[in-house]
């Protein structure tokens, strides 16, 4: 029997297989499409403090090996969030696991008081779910908020930092895939007081339409996830584990176990799959059960073992 | 909601470009509504291409059918399933029509929006109500579909194509507002059902917004997921920006925001 509980950061996982924010709503939405036994956390679509209306149709553009989308965080905001969605998740989802908060802000102001929101919701009834947030510093998809902290190591730094002191919650953060050296940014998360890291997010990217000369996204721009950019994360998961003793959440292209156990071996403590849950919405499972199987066939007891086992 | 394994039991070819396709999905069969739609998983394309939304025709006797235009490359790969493959289809989802009316039940439908329209003139029916007809368009003959099936169900048909190979010449709104002023000359109530291009849609929208007949209208938009997880296929509505699969696809036609 193989161990595959993880704890990434202080959040404690029955399973290193986690979902991506942004690809399985607020927890609820595929209930009756898997099980949810096999999941070790669901992490939710970003949240901001008030609503936020998101971008313009169209939003997405399939391409081969993946998905360009600009959804841009559409959401309602931190107090629909606690009153409804959460309740709603709780009662719904029987043995509900637990559930990572996304959030996201125009200002380090707003970031510190959505977790703040948060981690007091979580001293009460929500806190059988809430138990971890994740900061997304690099969302591709809105100008204002998100994209611009994650670019700069320095301005990353303040806001992890000011998240940290309003939240006693495992903080995790988000990174932007597009910077020239991941292990600054690493270390920002590291000073700022980060518990663990998630990686990557999407990568900046443009669909053009040539018949109508015309980006195909109504924001021109979008981010690129799926199976092509899997590669491209197991790297930066390699480059961030060495630079690091924080704990990875490895997300980018997990479509079966063989592309979790790559992150895992690459340094990741558990993985998220995302869109490949669009094809598929009980591909988490199979990606559990894999990673089980592989364990048991190389004679490790535990997932954790996997965590860096690359013999490199 | 299921994410069930289901049998193809028919796939023909029923005019230029259009096809209808029967899969066998007991569960699924009994809980669809008329309006609510079904994704799948399109065997020929690469393994992680998105699933394809498709409205349904009929749910009946344990079988699930669609009928479906060749617009892309999800439908082009769909053309080459055969009886006996086996598809991966969830479902039912999203919100559709009421299947009780208040007066006549107006069914509208241009091209294959026929399909949702189909399973729903059949409750309509088999709910006791009388007065059915619906309004076929289409560009040309060969656009106008399962006019005999609509027949056999006992629904008053009109017909109308632009280029008058069939029915009146014209638009689809042409032979409705005649009949709309014919009940509106009796004090007859009615409502307005309809599926089919964006045009059409908002012209019937627009037949019923401000009056005190009530309309439905069922878009269709390019998804993602399909459950409401991931907030690409948006409506605008009064209420903002509405997820189209699970808000809709059908609307309330006051709700609707043209752009």
């Amino acid at each position: 029997m193989v161990d595959l509980s993880v704890n990434l950061g202080g959040l404690a996982m029955s399973t290193p297989v986690a979902t991506a924010s942004g690809t399985f709503g607020y927890g609820f939405e595929y209930l009756g499409a898997l099980d949810y036994s096999k999941l070790g956390a669901v992490t939710a679509k970003g949240i901001r403090l008030d609503p936020w209306p998101g971008n313009s149709m169209p939003r997405h553009a399939e391409v081969p090996g993946g998905l360009v989308n600009a959804i841009g965080l559409q959401g309602t905001g931190i107090d629909h969030f606690l009153d409804i969605t959460v309740p709603h998740y709780m009662d719904q989802v029987k043995d509900a696991p637990p559930m990572i908060v996304n959030i996201w802000g125009g200002s380090i102001e707003e970031y510190a008081e959505v977790a703040k929101r948060l981690t007091e919701a979580s001293q009460g009834e929500s806190g059988r779910v809430i138990r971890a947030i994740e900061c997304n510093v690099s969302c591709p998809n809105v100008k204002e908020g998100g994209h611009t902290f994650g670019q700069d190591p320095e301005v990353l730094r303040r806001l992890v930092s000011a998240v940290r002191e309003k939240t006693t919650l495992p903080l995790i953060v988000k990174l932007a895939p597009n910077v020239p050296d991941i292990r600054l940014y690493v270390k920002a998360c590291e000073h700022g007081g980060a518990d663990a890291l998630s990686m990557i997010n999407t990568i900046p990217a443009m669909v053009i339409d040539i018949e109508k000369r015309r980006p195909v996204l109504a924001n021109r721009t979008g981010g690129l996830s799926g199976r092509g950019i899997h590669p491209a994360a197991v790297k930066l998961v390699y480059d961030a584990h060495k630079a690091t003793n924080l704990p990875i959440l490895a997300m980018g292209g997990v479509y079966d176990a063989s592309d979790a156990i790559e992150f895992l071996l690459a340094g990741a403590t558990a993985v998220a799959v995302g869109t490949a849950t669009f094809t598929d919405p009980s591909v988490a499972g199979k990606v559990c059960d894999g990673i089980a199987d592989y364990c048991a066939r190389h004679g490790f007891s535990s997932v954790g073992d996997l965590t860096g086992a690359l013999q490199d | 909601m299921q994410d069930a394994s289901a049998k193809v039991l028919e796939h023909s070819e029923i005019g230029a470009g259009y096809r209808f396709l029967v899969f066998e999905a007991p569960e699924m069969a009994k809980s669809l509504s008329p309006g609510q739609f079904v994704h799948v998983k399109v065997p020929s394309l690469e393994a992680s291409a998105l699933r394809r939304p498709f409205s349904v025709f009929d749910a009946a006797d344990g079988k699930v059918s669609i009928l479906y235009k060749t617009v892309g490359r999800g439908t082009a790969a769909l053309n080459s399933v055969k009886v006996g493959d086996v598809l991966r289809v969830l479902g039912p989802l999203g919100h559709g029509f009421p299947t009780v009316c208040d007066g006549s039940a107006m069914l509208v439908g241009g091209g294959y929006g026929v399909a949702p329209l189909h399973f729903l003139a059949r409750a309509l029916k088999s709910s006791g109500q009388a007065d059915v007809k619906i309004f076929i368009g289409g560009r040309t003959k060969a656009d106008l579909l399962a006019v005999d099936r609509f027949r056999s169900l006992g629904v008053d048909v009109f017909l109308a194509t632009n280029d008058g190979s069939e029915g009146v010449k014209g638009l689809v709104t042409d032979p409705l507002d005649d009949e709309l002023a014919r009940l509106r000359e009796t004090g007859g109530r009615f409502e307005l059902f309809a599926c089919g291009p964006d045009p059409m849609l908002k012209a019937v929208a627009l037949r019923a917004t401000g009056t005190a007949s009530r309309g439905w209208i069922s878009m269709d938009r390019h998804m993602i997921c399909g459950v409401g997880a991931c907030y690409a296929c948006i409506q605008k509505t009064v209420r903002g920006n509405s997820r189209c699969c699970v808000e809709g696809p059908v609307f309330r036609a006051e709700d609707l925001v043209w752009e």
